[in-house]
């Protein structure tokens, strides 16, 4: 019973109140660090101009996604020149970037790094790498091992990259740990355009997804995804913002960059829960119990 | 066809994109391919010049003595509507210096070296236009292997490429290609009366249908033969796909070092842009 013993609801320390938040839906330089780091600056600046408080990035924003042997050359510890450009700007605007990441240990992972006051906050490295079909994350990355919230003088947050979403275990420890808006920064490829459908099958499944993150977990969910091309691979953007009912806020509309404002709220997410109290009603203990229960039997000869 | 079906707006405003953005990455703007009259180059041509302009856009006329006058016809047509720029190299004495000299009589070698000498034609126009030579193979021949080896499948990008011929055909008409080239039999008009269908010995509507549920949606032998497609036609295209593979990759290269080109030195050719 450790496990479940363990499982406590925890309170967030710094509550959302009202956050104005950009995302930014970018078509990267295929590893080319520099000139990204000036488009997001550039961002930056005109996310603080429009009055937002959080900046959000897509997955691997610095650097582009079929990196492949780049991958190593674009390795950046959280030290590096510029990943403490953008600490600096942090003291105007909270800021959620994908970078590649070189741990201390020599180890390279798929990050998001959460930067607010001039420090880096928190990072997330993705934890479900992506190794089928058009992905080989897996060669390229160590994977992650934790979901973690954290608490920003915004709200409580928990970052899901891309394909952590497809396992709903990633974003369940988020909501048990009473999170107010999951961010989910993304390079999704765009693909299949046959059946007759008006829109892509990509899209379809990731608008399912999303909506259920959102009424599931009763969250607002942040998705940032890129656009562009990288030899005839294409990410579909379609960023967007939906609130602890499931509704569609705001998204951004064509496979363009754009950026998209919206306000998450704290009076959205506490109507969402009292109306339906799923996290109260969740009995976390139920679900370790039966981890534990699946855990002996595996156990057994 | 059902589960073939595009939506071709959506599809047309990916592929415009695809044209811009990965010609801007390899520092062009502008476009070259060949317009044989056919509804394939129809389509690459009036995708290139929506997404370029059509002053961006040079489609090259290459009939050889022997070839379908209407091939011709079609081509000026389809030019005149889009507004595209034109050329036209007869590529005869080119592909004749080297054929009669050589005797060569087999069809196939002959029209090879047709299809190879019409590369050589766009490759030295695309540097005198300043642009990229576009592909115009789509995904059932590529899968078919019913093309010249670096011949007419040689391009630098290709906005076709993963669209079956029934899409070819629907995008077509969304993007207003002239109705004598939708409507005539597919030909690679490399000798007189020639036809796709004819000498592939079955129809692109059973074909795509076939290759969709085989290859899109990985369905086994059994599971095609359940879905109605008989046993032998599933066996002969797909003995057909794995003996043209050759035709799909780079030339093999030996591997010797520690790192070797395409096996473990892998870089996209975006690299960088």
């Amino acid at each position: 019973m450790a496990l479940a013993a363990a499982i406590r609801y925890t309170i967030p320390s710094m509550p959302l109140t009202d956050c104005r938040l950009t995302v930014a839906q970018t078509n990267p330089a295929l590893g080319n660090l520099a000139k990204n780091l000036d488009e997001h600056v550039a961002a930056i600046e005109a996310a603080c101009a429009a009055g937002s408080q959080l900046i959000v990035f897509p997955e691997l924003s610095l650097t582009g996604y079929f990196l492949k042997d780049q991958t190593a050359e674009l390795a950046r510890g959280l030290d590096s020149p510029e990943l403490q450009r953008l600490c600096e700007l942090s003291r105007r605007i909270s800021i959620l970037v994908g970078f590649v990441e070189r741990a201390s240990d020599g180890r390279i992972y798929n990050s998001a790094a959460f930067l607010e006051d001039g420090r880096v906050l928190h990072v997330h490295r993705k934890v479900h790498l992506v190794t089928y079909g058009m992905f080989d994350e897996e060669r390229e990355f160590a994977a992650g091992d934790e979901f973690r919230a954290f608490d920003s003088k915004l709200g409580r947050f928990g970052v899901l990259i891309c394909e952590d979403a497809w396992h709903v275990t990633s974003g369940l420890q988020h909501f048990l740990a009473g999170v107010d808006a999951m961010l989910a920064p993304s390079c999704s490829p765009g693909r299949g355009v046959s059946g007759g459908s008006t829109e892509l099958s990509s899209e379809t499944s990731w608008r399912t997804l999303l909506d259920a993150h959102a009424l599931l977990f009763q969250t607002w969910v942040v998705y940032a995804n890129r656009v562009g091309w990288e030899d005839g691979a294409f990410f579909w953007g379609g960023s967007r913002v939906i609130d602890p009912f499931g509704r569609l806020v705001a998204r951004i509309e064509g496979f363009d960059t754009a950026t998209l404002q919206a306000h998450i709220d704290a009076p959205t997410l506490r109507r969402a829960r009292v109306a339906t109290p799923l996290l109260r009603d969740s009995k976390p203990w139920v679900l370790a119990r039966g981890l534990e229960r699946i855990a002996a039997q595996e156990q057994r000869p | 066809m059902k589960e073939l079906d595009i939506h071709p707006p959506l599809v047309e405003a990916l592929l415009t994109r695809f044209l811009r953005e990965e010609l801007a990455s390899a520092g062009f703007s502008r476009a070259v391919l060949g317009i044989s009259g056919g509804v394939d180059s129809a389509l690459v041509a009036a995708l290139c010049a929506r997404a370029l302009g059509p002053q961006n856009v040079l489609g090259v006329m290459m009939p050889y003595r022997t070839s379908n006058p209407d091939s011709e016809g079609h081509a000026r047509l389809l030019a005149r509507e889009l507004g595209i720029q034109t050329a036209k190299v007869d590529i005869s004495a080119m592909a004749d210096g080297y054929l009669a000299a050589h005797k060569v009589e087999d069809r196939m070698r002959r029209g090879n070296v047709m299809a190879r000498c019409r590369m050589i034609v766009l490759y030295d126009q695309s540097v005198a236009f300043q642009g990229l030579v576009a592909g115009t193979s789509n995904k059932t021949e590529i899968l078919l292997g019913y093309s010249t080896q670096w011949g007419d499948s040689a391009s630098a990008l290709n906005p076709i490429g993963d669209l079956y011929k029934h899409q070819i055909y629907q995008l077509s008409r969304h993007l207003g290609v002239p109705a004598p080239i939708l409507d005539k039999a597919p030909s690679a008009d490399l000798f007189e009366g020639q036809t796709d269908e004819g000498e592939l010995g079955f129809t692109y509507a059973d074909a795509d249908r076939l290759l969709y549920w085989m290859v899109d949606e990985r369905l086994t032998e059994e599971e095609l033969v359940a879905r109605g497609f008989e046993l032998a036609f599933v066996r002969r295209i797909a003995a057909r796909i794995a003996a043209t593979q050759f035709k799909r990759v780079m030339p093999l290269i030996a591997k010797l070092s520690l790192r070797t080109i395409n096996q473990d030195f892998r870089y996209l050719r975006d690299w960088g842009k």
